[in-house]
């Protein structure tokens, strides 16, 4: 028998703290008293499920779901990897959403003040639900790095957000992709608010295979979630 | 032993979450999937509102924070492969709003009132919580103020230290346009909300 819950706690040696002073909004904005332990019930093995009829026809592809008059200026990427657990066994039909700044650095968002151009063919934000498999893949265009307040010359790296769900209200994760070699990264405190044996997992890798010749390069970000304990119980 | 996977680390969700997670909210062109609004005009169930504000340690309203709600419906059923009994049809139970849109930096949930599952739980709502400046989200619960007997007895309510869990309790109040529960998350201070390791 397996264990019925079927989830990992929340591995706190692979997350950032909820307080880390090199990322200046942590102080006042994370919780400062310990996380009181809750063993997971019904509402936590439930949680949202939104599969493939969620799912508009080009909202996978951000090169085309912004598109106005013409093709979004930048680098065209590709975008893909699979979804799994611990175990590495797949976490199939999940919704997966991803937003990010244009080629220039630029959010769409209307907060958004950094002195570089929208695009009026690129949006950003997308969607898509992993296959059978596990795997997600969107069509993009390389973000480009783009300044904030944190310290003086603060530049974020070139970053993909990612939203994913899993299988239960306990899998939830929301985390950024980085890109491989990036010298920002070395300098920025959300990067490096990660465990150290953990931030290599938020880089995605090159890849020639998945490169679509006389198109568009290829990335590969696996996500893991928590789950599935393979921990034999005494019945 | 099988390979282990390490988990992917959780980031921000930065202040620029809107036009991807929220974007009808906030008046951006993509359909969202999930809105303040959980429950159709077919849903069974006794309508509530729940509102509340987000407050950071210097006792500001924070307006850039992302709220969502996973909740039973009015029988205490959700909408799940892991609850062989499931939800109506019409009611998800999954609900998300930004903090950005409201003048006073309110979320605005329009739901029904669950019901209790029947293991023992008080009706309840689980909440996670997002924001520019916290790198992993904060898992917390509502209770409702209107539901003592059942509070009392609730075995995660009583887990937490007998002075910290009315953070957890809305209040109940009634108005004009129906019954609102107040629930107002305090990251930080005196009155900080309690947190779940979940
Ligand atoms: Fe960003």
């Amino acid at each position: 028998m397996t264990d019925p819950t079927g989830y990992t706690p929340r591995d706190w040696g692979s997350h950032p703290p909820y307080i880390y002073a090199d990322y200046k909004s942590t102080p006042l904005r994370g919780p400062t008293r310990p996380l009181v332990p809750l063993k997971a019930t019904l509402s936590e093995l439930t949680g949202p499920v939104y599969g493939h009829e969620t799912i508009g026809k080009l909202d996978a592809d951000l090169t085309k779901n912004g598109a106005k008059n013409g093709e979004p200026l930048g680098e065209r990427i590709i975008v893909t990897g699979r979804v799994m657990d611990e175990r590495g066994r797949p976490v199939p039909n999940t919704l997966v959403e991803v937003w990010q700044a244009n080629a220039a650095g630029r959010y769409i968002h209307k907060v958004d003040q950094h002195d570089a151009p929208l695009d009026p063919n690129f949006f950003g934000g997308g969607r898509c639900v992993t296959d059978s498999e596990g795997r997600y893949r969107f069509y993009t265009v390389k973000p480009g790095a783009y300044p904030w307040g944190n310290h003086p010359n603060a530049w974020r790296p070139n970053h993909i957000h990612f939203s994913l769900f899993g299988p239960s209200y306990l899998t939830r994760l929301v985390t950024q992709m980085y890109f491989p070699g990036d010298p920002l990264l070395a300098l920025d405190p959300i990067f490096l608010g990660t465990p150290e044996k953990a931030r290599d997992r938020l880089i995605s890798k090159f890849s020639i295979d998945v490169t679509e010749p006389e198109f568009a390069l290829g990335y590969v970000f696996d996500i893991v979630l928590r789950g599935a304990t393979a921990t034999p119980m005494e019945s | 032993m099988a390979e282990n996977f390490g988990q992917t680390p959780s980031q921000t969700v930065g202040p620029y979450f809107a036009y991807g997670l929220t974007p009808e909210q906030y008046g951006y062109p993509l359909k969202e999937i999930a809105s303040g609004r959980l429950a159709s005009e077919d849903a069974e169930g006794q309508r509530i509102r729940i509102e509340g504000k987000v407050y950071d340690g210097a006792g500001a309203a924070i307006s850039d924070a992302m709220i969502e709600i996973w909740q039973a419906d009015a029988k205490g059923r959700y909408a799940h492969p892991a609850d062989p009994r499931g939800s109506n049809a019409d009611f998800r139970g999954f609900g998300r709003f930004g903090t950005g849109t409201d003048p006073d930096n309110r979320f605005i949930f329009d739901t029904v009132k669950p019901g209790a599952s029947g293991d023992g739980q008080a009706p309840h709502i689980n909440v996670t919580v997002f924001m520019r400046g916290m790198l992993v989200h904060a898992f917390t619960r509502l209770y409702f103020s209107d539901e003592a007997a059942a509070n009392a007895e609730d075995p995660v309510l009583s887990s937490v230290p007998a002075d910290r869990r009315d953070t957890l309790i809305a209040q109940r109040q009634e108005g004009p346009g129906g019954v609102v529960y107040r629930f107002d998350i305090h990251m930080q201070g005196d009155a900080e909300t309690v947190f779940f390791d979940a």
